[in-house]
């Protein structure tokens, strides 16, 4: 630890911190726009400058290390100070340089409210410019479907470059010319293919990029602030839900250390559009066909009708994967209440089963825990577009120093080398079995990580590849008492909770893929789960919010409400318990889920025995107390592990299939929005370009 | 300097590729760096491809670089925007570049310009015969012989607008032309040769050397490369100048 003094406060400071950081510990505020936490050092915005005893010149604070500062004549510690007469000027000279070229737009500009530039310029700038000439123009340019640009407000920070080279991993923004003629492109201005793009909108600290959907809708103080959790995939990303009204109008990333650190999806960010069109806003009936309007009774007299002429054995129930765990758990009562063992929160066909244990479908060495990792192993996954948050993590990981990497299934691009050691099960065993050069890099590893994606267990034969994988795990010794490093990947927001909720078959009850088979079932229910074909003749109820693929099979809709729209838990991959709030209210006639289950469930004679959201969690809370801890992991046991290693099972030859083929397009809210679609063309035009070259 | 963008696309070639010769050479520059530091050898390649393209970088030029380095093309285009050596636009054989900084400009740059564009035309522009094209430069030190202009790899010095547009129409007509001062001065000494210790009386014990003491063994020819030179014979490393010496550090 060192000593330094900040405006005569002393504090003791790790060595390696930089002045920037000393300042912010002691308490001074530093304002500074090319300067980010998260990443590179580029001092390049000299808006941190701040006096150093001892130095002739102010110093650039956020480039200026403690250990670099010499102590006073007799030893005294050095001096920094923040508010002297030199930094006032030194900042008020900065601002003016940064204001000769910047439009004086702001009535116009989408960050205005939310602008660094603006704000700092409030705080340490001067009330005038002294400058008579031109201001420079720059073209603006294409950045694809997410990123606006207004370049001329650019101030030349290059946050957005580094971002997209060091956390993003596609670096395909780069600073072009030199001096003023500076600019920011990508190369002959082709669409960024960042499935994390929208960050740099986060980023810049002026309007230089903007977001292109949201482009002149909103300014910030017209809108309610809402925090929310992702559903968009298993990572449970925390967000910011801006609403206007009713209506949501943008979603932006919190800061949550232990998940997404403040970064999002693009998926997570920019399916707002998604949320406002093809709603389902009042029940339907089919009636010889086609499905007509139909009032809340009518809906739930047409099913009552149909169940009370059905066997319990028949009736059965299958959870999507936006369903947050009280609908679930309102469900899965619903069903034994009919008698009906046949519930199912896997639609996908994953065999991952809750008897287990918590460890077995988890991921186990959590999040943050990647960065203490020392190799990975990847099974089955495509994690940078299952979970492009937590393949950032990985990415951060292998950036700060050797991180051997092995991926057994597609080869794919996932911003970081790896060795592929395979395409399928074979590789598995024989990994597993201690073969090949990758098998000593994990043997010798301290922390290894096997990471376990849907595209391995999502077949019949998925559960003998998870006990390969966990024997793998166990073998390379990746399951310790103080390291977990068997991890699950889930695609699904809803899967973890489905599962410690144990929303799968009972004894005799069907599986979600047996359930819609033809001659399965005689009534279904789905609750917003549109991945799934189900056979025809069954009667199908779709509880849901958007007209997509279960809507159109469904034989009755009940309209439900987004993930905006309700507050519900939601269990990400590692276990992570995490409560989204409400942000808006359901359009037209739709209501929550839950409210929706005890409603019919009266009309069925099987009365749930709560009136209010608060009563159902405490009947929840009851029977599965961890998720009463939120933000807090419910671990399971090593010994789960162990004895998922030590099952017996030989899985098929086939290959691994990826769990997710069109990243912008899984989930019925994301397939209704347009700008998702627009990404998803632009994405597949790039990949197609990709194959012909 | 303006904003520089890469040529049109109805001027790009469909495709670049290095000689075989300029692919081992450029072998050699990238072996220089250390494994994982490739793309230090950037410039150099860069350089050889625009020697290779006519004295320009052409957008495939940037791409093939890019792909022996292992770099996004993005990394190399910033390289090639950034320095204005690299030319982003076809030139002409003998491309002109004309110093347009202030000594020069006192000494009659820009007469040399408004030669220029009389015999070939705006800036960036080549001629129909594609033999001349020229373009302004900020300061190439040679301002002691001002006004100046690099054609090719090659210094033209003390120019007039006489003597600048005869030189061009020789360049155009491929005939033979002398390099450095057209007015035949030697080196930078004064113009018209010495005109003070003139009478300084010979000293007999000062030996007069036999050869001059920096002298490549033959004059560069005009149009030669001037980064083609004899390899010196390298010294051996000096001792760290803190070896041996008693100067205290603090630590």
């Amino acid at each position: 630890m060192t000593k330094i003094v900040v405006d005569g406060i002393e504090v003791d400071v790790p060595p390696d911190y930089t002045l920037l950081q000393a300042c912010e510990a002691a308490g001074a505020e530093i304002p500074r726009f090319c300067f980010h936490e998260r990443l590179s050092i580029a001092g390049n915005c000299r808006m941190c400058l701040v006096e150093l005893k001892g130095s002739p010149k102010p110093v650039a604070s956020c480039a200026w290390g403690v250990r670099d500062c010499r102590p006073g004549p007799n030893g005294e510690p050095p001096q920094v100070l923040t508010k002297s007469p030199m930094v006032k000027k030194a900042r008020e000279g900065v601002m003016e340089f940064l204001l000769i070229n910047h439009p004086l737009d702001c009535p116009i500009c989408d960050q205005g409210g939310e602008c660094d530039l603006q704000d700092q310029a409030m705080a340490y700038g001067v009330d005038s410019s002294r400058f008579k000439e031109n201001k420079r123009a720059v073209e603006d340019k294409y950045l694809g479907a997410l990123v606006k640009t207004a370049m001329n407000r650019c101030i030349q920070c290059t946050r957005c470059v580094r971002f997209a080279t060091e956390v993003a991993g596609v670096p395909e923004l780069g600073a072009i010319g030199r001096g003023e003629d500076m600019e920011i492109t990508t190369y002959l201005e082709q669409a960024l293919t960042s499935e994390l793009q929208g960050n740099v909108v986060d980023l810049c600290p002026v309007g230089a990029l903007t977001s292109k959907p949201y482009a002149f809708t909103a300014r910030p103080w017209e809108l309610t602030k809402t925090q929310s959790i992702d559903v968009m995939d298993a990572v449970g990303s925390a967000i910011r839900v801006d609403t206007r009204g009713r209506e949501v109008l943008r979603i932006l990333p919190r800061v949550n250390e232990d998940v997404n650190e403040e970064w999002i999806s693009d998926k997570t960010r920019h399916v707002v559009d998604g949320l406002r069109v093809q709603r389902l806003d009042r029940p339907y009936v089919r009636e010889s066909g086609k499905l007509r309007p139909a009032s809340w009774s009518e809906a739930f007299r047409a099913i009552a009708a149909k169940v009370d002429g059905t066997g319990p054995g028949r009736i059965g129930a299958i959870a999507g994967d936006l369903a947050s765990v009280e609908e679930m758990f309102a469900l899965k009562e619903l069903m034994s209440g009919l008698g009906s063992q046949n519930i199912d929160c896997r639609q996908d066909g994953s065999v991952i089963d809750p008897a287990w244990g918590k460890a077995a479908y988890r991921f186990n060495p959590t999040i943050p825990g990647i960065e203490t990792a020392d190799a990975l192993l990847i099974v089955g996954a495509n994690p940078r577009r299952e979970a492009a948050v937590l393949n950032a993590r990985i990415r951060k990981r292998w950036r700060a120093g050797p991180f051997p990497v092995g991926l057994i299934g597609e080869r794919v691009d996932l911003t970081y080398p790896y060795q592929y050691l395979g395409a399928g099960p074979d590789t598995l065993a024989d990994l597993a079995a201690g073969n090949g050069e990758f098998a000593d890099i994990l043997r010798k590893a301290e922390r290894p990580l096997v990471l376990l994606g849907n595209g391995a267990t999502a077949r019949p034969d998925g559960a003998a590849i998870a006990t390969l994988a966990a024997k793998a795990a166990v073998e390379f010794g990746a399951v310790k008492d103080d390291w977990n490093g068997f991890g699950v990947l889930h695609t699904a927001a809803s899967r973890v909770g489905g599962l410690d909720i144990g929303f799968v078959p009972g004894q005799s009850g069907l599986d979600a893929t047996r359930m819609a088979a033809f001659g399965g079932l005689d009534v279904l229910v789905l609750l917003g789960a549109d991945e799934i074909d189900v056979a025809p003749e069954t009667f199908v109820v779709y509880i849901g919010t958007h007209g997509d693929r279960g809507a159109h099979r469904a034989d009755v809709i009940l309209p439900g409400a987004a993930y905006t729209e309700k507050s519900g838990i939601y269990l990400n991959t590692e276990g992570r318990v995490q409560m989204g709030l409400r942000a808006g209210f359901p359009p037209g006639e739709a209501r929550e889920d839950w409210a929706i289950l005890r409603a019919l469930s009266e009309i069925l004679g099987r009365t749930l025995p709560w009136d209010s959201l608060l009563a159902l969690r405490t009947a929840l809370y009851q029977a599965h107390p961890h998720l009463q801890r939120l933000d807090v992991v419910a671990p399971g046991t090593p010994a789960e592990v162990h004895r998922l290693a030590g099952r017996s099972g030989t899985p098929d030859k086939g290959a691994f299939v990826p769990a997710v083929s069109d990243f912008y397009l899984t989930n019925p809210i994301a397939r209704a929005s347009v700008v998702m679609a627009e990404c998803s063309a632009l994405a597949r035009d790039h990949d197609a370009l990709r194959a012909a070259e | 300097m303006s904003v520089r963008r890469l040529a049109p696309a109805d001027q790009q070639p469909k495709e670049f590729a290095f000689t075989g010769d300029n692919l081992d050479w450029a072998k050699g520059q990238i072996a220089k760096y250390p494994e994982g530091r490739q793309a230090s050898a950037v410039i150099p390649l860069l350089w050889r491809a625009q020697e290779q393209a006519g004295g320009w970088v052409p957008q495939k030029a940037i791409e093939h670089v890019a792909d022996l380095l292992g770099m996004a093309y993005i990394r190399v285009l910033e390289v090639a925007t950034f320095y204005t050596m690299f030319n982003l636009e076809p030139v002409g054989k003998h491309h002109v570049q004309l110093c347009g900084t202030t000594p020069c400009v006192l000494r009659g740059a820009d007469a040399l310009k408004k030669v220029c564009k009389e015999k070939i035309g705006e800036e960036h522009h080549v001629t129909a015969d594609g033999k001349l094209s020229w373009t302004e430069v900020e300061c190439l030190g040679a301002c002691v012989n001002a006004p100046m202009a690099q054609i090719g790899y090659d210094y033209y010095e003390d120019l007039t607008p006489e003597n600048f547009a005869k030189l061009l129409d020789d360049l155009a007509a491929g005939r033979q032309v002398a390099t450095g001062s057209q007015i035949g001065r030697q080196c930078s000494a004064p113009e018209g040769g010495p005109t003070t210790l003139t009478d300084l009386p010979e000293r007999p014990s000062t030996p007069t050397p036999k050869e001059p003491a920096l002298a490549d063994t033959e004059p560069k020819r005009p149009g030669e490369a001037a980064n083609v030179r004899e390899e010196g014979t390298p010294k051996p490393p000096v001792g760290d100048a803190s070896e041996g010496s008693k100067t205290t550090r603090r630590e």
